[in-house]
């Protein structure tokens, strides 16, 4: 046990180590100008003087309010739909079509339409980010709610259950996983939302200041913003999978990590 | 009439299709029984005679298409929706053990308890003391999933006894179990019966269990499902192993067997 935990931990540091080198290499090599690709170096560098600006981190703020304020919306609507959707099958009826419809527009070309509609403020990323994380909690929700098996259903019947304990002891937890594997999903998808807003339009969060860097050809600057944007977003993924954890520790997917460990 | 000399379960002309027109399948047809308070009986069969549909019906978890179930003077399907006052005497233990995995073992025993309405305190130490009578002392605070399949069937036999019941049905609660277990689960459940003094209806298609655990045997026949014959077990009780190698016992398992296959 105690090599395999030398090798988890040894083996992608080896990875990420080589990759890094190889760019290195590569950078130097081919003679690259660092306003086509710096090298990972001048990315830290450009990368401390980043988070040391107090304005990155009011840009940050703004970023991180959009997407988990949209992400906050899709999980509350995607998680209600789902849920009635697989309780009345005629609603499913009724709605599923148009909803799947619905997520094979390629929303990110309705990104401009939001803008216009919404604005060039918070509003508009918003909605943009709700829009994006939507699908994957409403469609795992919608599973979720669904897959409570009929002999655990007779159990309740047999004991008598109200509606209110059946949901509480027995659909909920049945579908608590699945509805977080989706809502993990979904918090990356808000984060490409909210950014990919902010490149369209407006004057704040970190998309905004990835364009204004690019424009001002600084690309090292650029790339410094990409990496707090990736280490934002690791860590709404981690809160989101943390969650995981706490709320389902029973299941496959959590006790067997924990018996990894 | 004394209170005690009337069936304690009632099948009158139950019967279930399932489907319509011609993809009607008939699952069972005219069955007719009755039950004293205290009879182990058995429905035994091969699979599809319906035995498994005969024992959900009594239990109220399927509407039957024609007849009527009454327990202990109430009828388990009135107007069409299944009774809440029939079936609060009646436990069910199912071939699954059916444990919830977000509940350690006490809190699936107790669960019954607790959708009733009774204070944590009380129904934690009523889980608890049954844990030990059929022996899970020590798992209580553990999750079902560390628990083998014997076990996980024994913490379902505690989640019905929990409640008291008056009439217990059982739906081959051991049939996926090896056949060691299987026995001292049965001599267990024998005792806990007697015990309570519960009307017990037990589905299998095991020849043994049948003719070991019941009073009476009730045979069914696929297609058409129906019921064939019921016939009395006359050994005295309490049962042990030993039984099973008693010359009566085995000229009991030839006939039962006859009256499966339908020569006698």
């Amino acid at each position: 046990m105690r090599t395999d935990n030398f090798f988890r931990i040894a083996l992608p540091t080896a990875t990420v180590a080589a990759f890094l080198l190889a760019w290195t290499a590569y950078v130097h090599t081919a003679e690259v100008s660092a306003f086509i690709l710096p090298t990972p170096l001048q990315i830290v560098a450009a990368f401390i003087e980043l988070v040391s600006d107090a304005e990155v981190w009011r840009h940050a703020l703004v970023t991180v309010i959009e997407a988990v304020s949209g992400f906050l919306i899709a999980v509350f609507l995607g998680i209600t739909l789902g849920m009635a959707m697989a309780r009345v099958q005629m609603l499913e009826w009724a709605f599923k079509p148009f909803i799947v419809c619905l997520q094979l527009i390629p929303k990110i070309a309705l990104a401009p339409l939001f803008i216009l509609w919404f604005g060039f403020g918070l509003e508009s990323k918003i909605v943009i980010a709700a829009a994006l994380a939507f699908f994957p909690v409403f469609s795992n929700a919608l599973v979720a709610f669904r897959s409570v098996e009929p002999g655990d259903r007779d159990v309740f019947t047999m004991l008598q259950a109200n509606p209110v304990q059946r949901f509480t002891m027995l659909d909920l937890p049945t579908a608590l996983p699945v509805v977080l594997a989706g809502m993990e999903v979904a918090v990356v998808m808000s984060m490409i939302g909210a950014i990919v807003g902010e490149f369209i339009g407006g004057n704040e969060g970190l998309g905004y200041l990835a364009v204004a860097m690019l424009q001002e050809l600084q690309v090292p600057g650029l790339f410094a913003v990409i990496v707090l944007l990736t280490l934002i977003g690791l860590t709404l993924y981690t809160l989101i999978a943390q969650l995981r954890g706490w709320l389902t520790p029973w299941h496959a997917s959590v006790a067997s990590k924990a018996r990894e460990a | 009439m004394k209170m005690d000399t009337v069936a304690d379960i009632r099948l009158a002309g139950v019967g279930k299709t399932f489907g319509q027109g011609e993809n009607a399948v008939r699952a069972i047809g005219d069955a007719t029984l009755d039950m004293q308070r205290g009879d182990f009986i058995s429905l035994l069969g091969p699979s599809g005679c319906g035995k498994t549909t005969l024992l959900r019906i009594i239990a109220g978890l399927e509407r039957p298409s024609e007849g009527g179930v009454i327990v202990r003077g109430r009828s388990v399907w009135s107007g069409g929706k299944r009774s809440v006052e029939a079936t609060r005497p009646v436990s069910m233990m199912f071939q699954e053990a059916r444990l919830f995995p977000w509940f350690t073992v006490a809190e699936n025993v107790a669960l019954p308890l607790r959708l009733r309405g009774v204070k944590k305190a009380e129904r934690e130490a009523r889980a608890h003391a049954l844990c030990e009578t059929v022996g899970l002392k020590g798992f209580e605070r553990m999750r079902p999933s560390s628990l083998s399949g014997g076990m996980r069937q024994r913490a379902s036999l505690a989640r019905a006894l929990i409640t008291e019941p008056q009439v217990l049905l059982l739906d081959e609660p051991f049939g996926a179990l090896d056949a060691m277990t299987r026995d001292t689960l049965n001599l267990e459940l024998m005792s806990v019966c007697a015990e309570a003094n519960v009307t017990t209806i037990l589905v299998t298609h095991s020849i043994t269990e049948a003719a070991f655990l019941s009073d009476r045997v009730v045979v069914l026949a696929a297609r058409p499902a129906r019921i064939t014959e019921v016939i009395e077990m006359p050994f005295a009780r309490p049962r042990t192993l030993d039984l099973q190698r008693n010359p009566e016992f085995q000229d009991m398992l030839v006939r039962l067997r006859a009256s499966l296959t339908g020569g006698h």
